[in-house]
Order: C-alpha cells, then structure tokens, then sequence
C-alpha cells in the first residue's frame, strides 16, 4: 500500500481555490532509522475542515510537529500560513499549573511577536468567552476538569486572527457533551472562513465534522479527497434477503454483478445496474426477495479497505 | 508579484524549509494568498515576552522562597556579629568582625563573601536550569514556540530573565544587608582593606560595582546553566547538573596540582567582588573577561543545542 489513493471532488466547478497547506514528500526519520512520516503529499483546500485520520502511532502527530517547526522534516517540503496565523493545539493541553487559564493565555499571545498587547485582554476575553470558559477565567489551570483543560487549549489556538487552525485530537478527554460542543465549535470557524486540519482517531467524529479527510497508515498518508468521494469512492453493495440463496446468487451473478456472496444474505456490487430492475430480474426467476438494500460504504470500510486494519473506535 | 512566485522561509534554527507558491500550478490566486504576509512584529514584543517571562520568575513561590533564604543570611549574621561585638574573639573570624563592627557597609562585603561561592550560585542555578527544560517538561515549550515565540527569541528570553534573576539575587542580599549593617552598626567614613578610609557616598559606589561584578559572575553561571538546559526535559536534571558542576568545580579548586587551570574555572573569579574594597579599585578586567568568555561560549552551546532540536515532549 504504497501509492496514495486520490478521491477528487466531484463536480469541478471553476478553479479549485488555492490549498491553505500543502506538504510535499515531507519525511521525517528519527534518529535510530524509525520512518515516521513517509514521503506524505497533503493537499487541505482552503476553507475546508480537514480529517487527519489515522490509528495512534500512524505518524499524525510528528506531521503536525513538523508544521508547527517543532520538529524538523528530514526531507519534503510544506506551505502554509506564517505561524503568527495559525492556532494550534498539539498533543492535548499544556499551561502553567500554578497561573489562571486567563493569565495562561495572556502568557502564550506574550510569545506571539505580532500579537499586541494592547488588545490583548479584550483577545483572550473573547477566546475565553468563545469556549465558555469565562466564568473559570481566574481559577488556577491546577484546579481545571481534564474538559476545561482541554477547552482552554481550544481558546490558546483561537487567540488571534487564524488562517489556519490546527487540531490534534480536539476531543480527546472531553465527554458526550463537550465532543459535541467542540464539533460545533468547529463547524463555526470554519463558516468564518478559517481552514480546519483536525486529527484525529475517531472516524465517527471525522465524518461528522470534516468536508475533507486524509488517512494515515504507519506513516503513510493512503488517501485523500472530500468526504463524499472517500465514502463513495468504493462500490456500493446490493443486499438481498432471501431464503432462495443460491438461486439469488445465480441470478446476480448472470445479471452481471461483480462480487456476489452468499451467506445468510446475498450480496454483490451494485455497479451500474438500478436496484430496482435488479429486484425485478430476482422477482422474475421466481426467487422470494424478502428485503433489499443498497450498502454504501461508510469512511469506515473505507479505511479497512485501504488498511486492512480495525480502527480504534472506542478511543 | 510576478517576480516573486517562490517565497522561501526559513524556520529559525532548523533545516531550511523552502515555501514554494508556484503561481502557474496553481493557477489565478487571490492576490492575498500569493505570498504570505510577513508576519510584522507588533512594537515591543521582546519586551512583552520578557516582561511576560520575568513575571513568570518573581511570581514564582519557588522563587520566591529562595530569595527570602538569601535575605535571612545577612539579617542572621547580622544580628550574631553584633551580639558578639561585645565578646574578645579572636580566629578568622576576628578581622571581619572588626571591621563590620566599625563599620555598616563592611556587612554587604561579608554576607556577599559567605553567600557567592555556594549559596547564591545555586540559587541561581535552579532558574538557569529550570529555563528550557521547566517548559519542556510543562509541555508548555511546544506551545511557545507554535504561538510563535521563535527559538532565539526564546532562547535570549530565558536567558536574560536567569541573568536578571541573578542580580535580583544579589541586590536583595545587598540591599538587606545594607539595611540590617545601618540598623546594627556605626555609619561612618569606611576604612578600606588597604587601610585608606573613604566616605560613605564612595563606600555606597563601591557596594554598587561590587553587586555588579557579581551580578556579571551569576550572569556567567547563568549562561552555564541554561546551556544544561536545553540538553534535557527534566529540570531537576538540569538543575542538579549545573549544581553539580559547581561543587566538583570548588572541590577542584582546593587540589594544588590543578593550580594551573584555576584561571580557567568559573569559581575561581566569583570572588574577585573584594577588589572593590582596595584603594584604589583593584583589577577586575580578568574576572569579567572570563565572564564574557562563560557568557559566550556557553550561550553558543545553548543556541547549537536549542536551535535544531526536535521538541518532542
């Protein structure tokens, strides 16, 4: 699985808007020969939100280093916005325990040199205001629930104006309620117009959240595209129940129909054919359909597909 | 903009990484994205982060703590040299008890001469050790230099507010010291080690380069220590080191077959303060020589270090 899969977008209507990050053949060998970002080519359009999949340890997280200049690429190259614009927030939350979560950031937009200081209160009033953290603005970073933490970090990346916005696993330690929170968080900065490349392990939450989505595997970027195209970019399946296996199969399989199992349902890729004249041809050899569906796949098989490996969904 | 398609960008410190926007790849670009927009810093944003970082330092409990420690030491011998005026003593004791009993000042010199070579170099240490790798460890490090602090930025940052915690350090033993000797003792005319007396406005000038020539000591120490820093992710690790580094140092100093480095080691010109008790001012050219020497050298090694580091905690 070495070449990468390119799902296009669908319909190309004008000139696709320049990407707001680009990487190309970006490496990164760590002393002692590990690989753990391969030659990975990342496309993320601007405006979009943008799925970085992949199971812990597929090299997510050193890619965003290398974004962030943290760790240095051995090879490959990247475009994207001056640091100044862009929010981060890498590998969970990080502050001074012994400072509020309001001096916290007054202390990280310190470190931003185009960041002034005299707008800096009403900046983290807001970025504070926008995670509903203002109400624990005083509190000690110390006495912080794991789902405030987690919030103040989402305020850190939102302290100025953001070009970009870089999430690695957002949601991680937060509950129902605060996963959600964030997602919706997130759908906001992007309508505003910022590009949102989010990390992350739960291919549920990338679904939900994400226009885009790229899948990392043990450091290889395997594919990329919009949601859409990632999920129906493998072949939907016909489902038939019915006690008449083997007839059903035979018929399938004379209708032309690629794949066809049997097991306790029949199953087989649509391809061209309509649903309904496939019914109608089963109905005709006397085959008794007690249920038919169509199965498109999920970015889930997608990813088992192109991994052959399970993924990691309860986090 | 048609001249300028490739913008290369250098991250400070690390393997140049070339930002390539081809406009012909591309196709028609809207012309903000065209070439990012260098980022301008806002005035002051040194100073913001210095401020940021001192504010940081002396609101520190720790911190804090220390330099209480240090102020208790002049209070202390303050009050056991004056209960003792009245006694005969005789030792070593005797010549710097005399002369602080005679005079206020001399207690700034006599605190500065017990607390330099151990008590202050370690107090120092703790800061200069903990400057990179505290922020390491915090996991804070990641996030200054994502904002972005920019590693040299960082790096001078840290180390100006370990140098500046250095003579923080040193003027609360003096001016504690000061203030204890003119509670305790006679202020007068001050009789010098050479024998010459001066007046207390001269005998303040002296006090003044002496916090200065030490403050330069701990300012060398700090340059050390920093260096350590950004070698680990474990202040303790960093601090203990550069203790270390100094006790073996000391212990060093005391073996006469090593005379012949003594020159060399950082220790050896902490002392050199009491050049400010002679008539006329003594040479202090070579201590701060080796000062700056310290100061550069091991700066260097902390920017070798810090600059291309993978920051990975």
């Amino acid at each position: 699985m070495t070449t990468i899969v390119e799902f296009e977008a669908g319909a190309p209507h004008g000139a696709a808007p320049s990407p707001a990050l680009t990487t190309k053949g970006l490496t990164k060998r760590f002393r002692g020969g590990q690989v753990a970002v391969d030659a990975v080519d990342l496309s993320v359009p601007r405006g979009s939100v943008y799925g970085f999949l992949g199971p812990n340890g597929s090299g997510k997280t050193t890619t965003i280093r290398m974004l962030l200049g943290l760790v240095a690429p051995t090879d490959g190259e990247y475009t994207m916005p001056p640091l100044a614009g862009v929010g981060a927030l890498v590998e969970g939350p990080a502050f001074y325990p012994y400072l509020s979560g309001e001096a916290n950031l007054h202390r990280l937009d310190a470190a931003d040199p185009t960041a002034s200081g005299r707008t800096a209160r009403a900046r983290v009033g807001q970025a504070l205001d926008r995670v509903g953290l203002s109400a624990a603005a005083g509190k000690r970073f110390r006495n912080y629930s794991l789902g405030m933490r987690q919030r103040l970090a989402i305020a850190a990346a939102l302290l100025g104006p953001r070009e970009l916005l870089v999430l690695d696993e957002p949601t991680n330690g937060l509950d129902p309620q605060g996963t959600r929170e964030v997602r919706t968080l997130v759908k906001e900065i992007a309508q505003e117009g910022t590009t949102v490349f989010v990390s992350s392990h739960l291919l549920a939450e990338v679904e939900q959240m994400c226009t885009h989505a790229g899948i990392m595997r043990t450091g290889k970027l395997v594919a990329q595209g919009t949601i859409a195209s990632l999920s129906g970019g493998r072949a939907a399946r016909i489902r038939i129940e019915t006690p008449d296996v083997a007839d059903a199969a035979r018929v399938l399989g004379a209708l032309g129909l690629a794949d066809v199992r049997a097991g306790g349902d029949v199953t087989a890729e649509l391809g061209g054919h309509a649903p309904e004249s496939v019914n109608a041809a089963l109905v005709g050899e006397g085959v008794a359909v007690r249920g038919l569906s169509v199965v498109r796949p999920s970015l889930e098989d997608v990813f088992v597909g192109l991994t052959g490996e399970g993924f990691d969904v309860d986090g | 903009m048609s001249t300028a398609d490739t913008d290369t960008r250098r991250t400070p410190g690390l393997v140049p990484v070339a930002e390539t926007r081809r406009s012909a790849e591309h196709g028609p670009l809207a012309p903000e994205t065209l070439v990012p927009a260098a980022p301008t810093s806002a005035p002051g944003a040194f100073w913001r982060l210095l401020s940021s970082e001192l504010s940081l330092t002396f609101r520190r409990p720790r911190n804090l703590v220390m330099l209480g420690v240090l102020a208790l030491v002049p209070v202390a011998f303050g009050v056991v040299l004056r209960l003792m005026t009245g006694e005969d003593a005789d030792g070593p004791m005797a010549a710097l008890l005399e002369a602080t009993a005679a005079n206020s000042l001399m207690l700034t010199f006599a605190s500065l001469s017990i607390l330099v070579p151990m008590l202050l170099p370690i107090v120092v240490s703790v800061v200069a050790g903990d400057s990179i790798a505290g922020e390491a460890a915090t996991g804070t490090l990641r996030y200054l230099l994502a904002a972005p602090a920019g590693r040299g930025r960082l790096l001078a940052v840290k180390y100006l507010n370990a140098a500046l915690f250095g003579l923080a350090a040193t003027l609360v033993v003096t001016l504690t010291a000061l203030a204890v000797g003119m509670l305790l003792f006679p202020v007068g005319p001050v009789t010098l080690l050479s024998g010459s007396t001066i007046s207390v406005a001269d005998g303040l000038l002296r006090v003044a380069v002496a916090v200065g020539y030490v403050a330069a000591g701990m300012a060398a120490l700090a340059a050390v220590g920093v260096a350590i820093s950004t070698m680990t992710e474990m202040p303790i690790g960093a601090i203990a080191t550069t203790f270390v580094l100094i006790v073996v140092v000391t212990v060093l100093r005391a073996v006469p077959q090593l005379d012949a480095v003594q020159p060399f080691l950082l220790p050896s010109h902490w002392g050199g303060f009491d050049a400010a008790l002679r008539s006329p001012v003594g040479d202090m050219s070579g201590g701060l020589l080796a000062f700056a020497a310290y100061i550069g050298l091991f700066y260097s090694i902390a920017w070798a270090r810090f600059s291309g580091k993978d920051i990975t905690s």
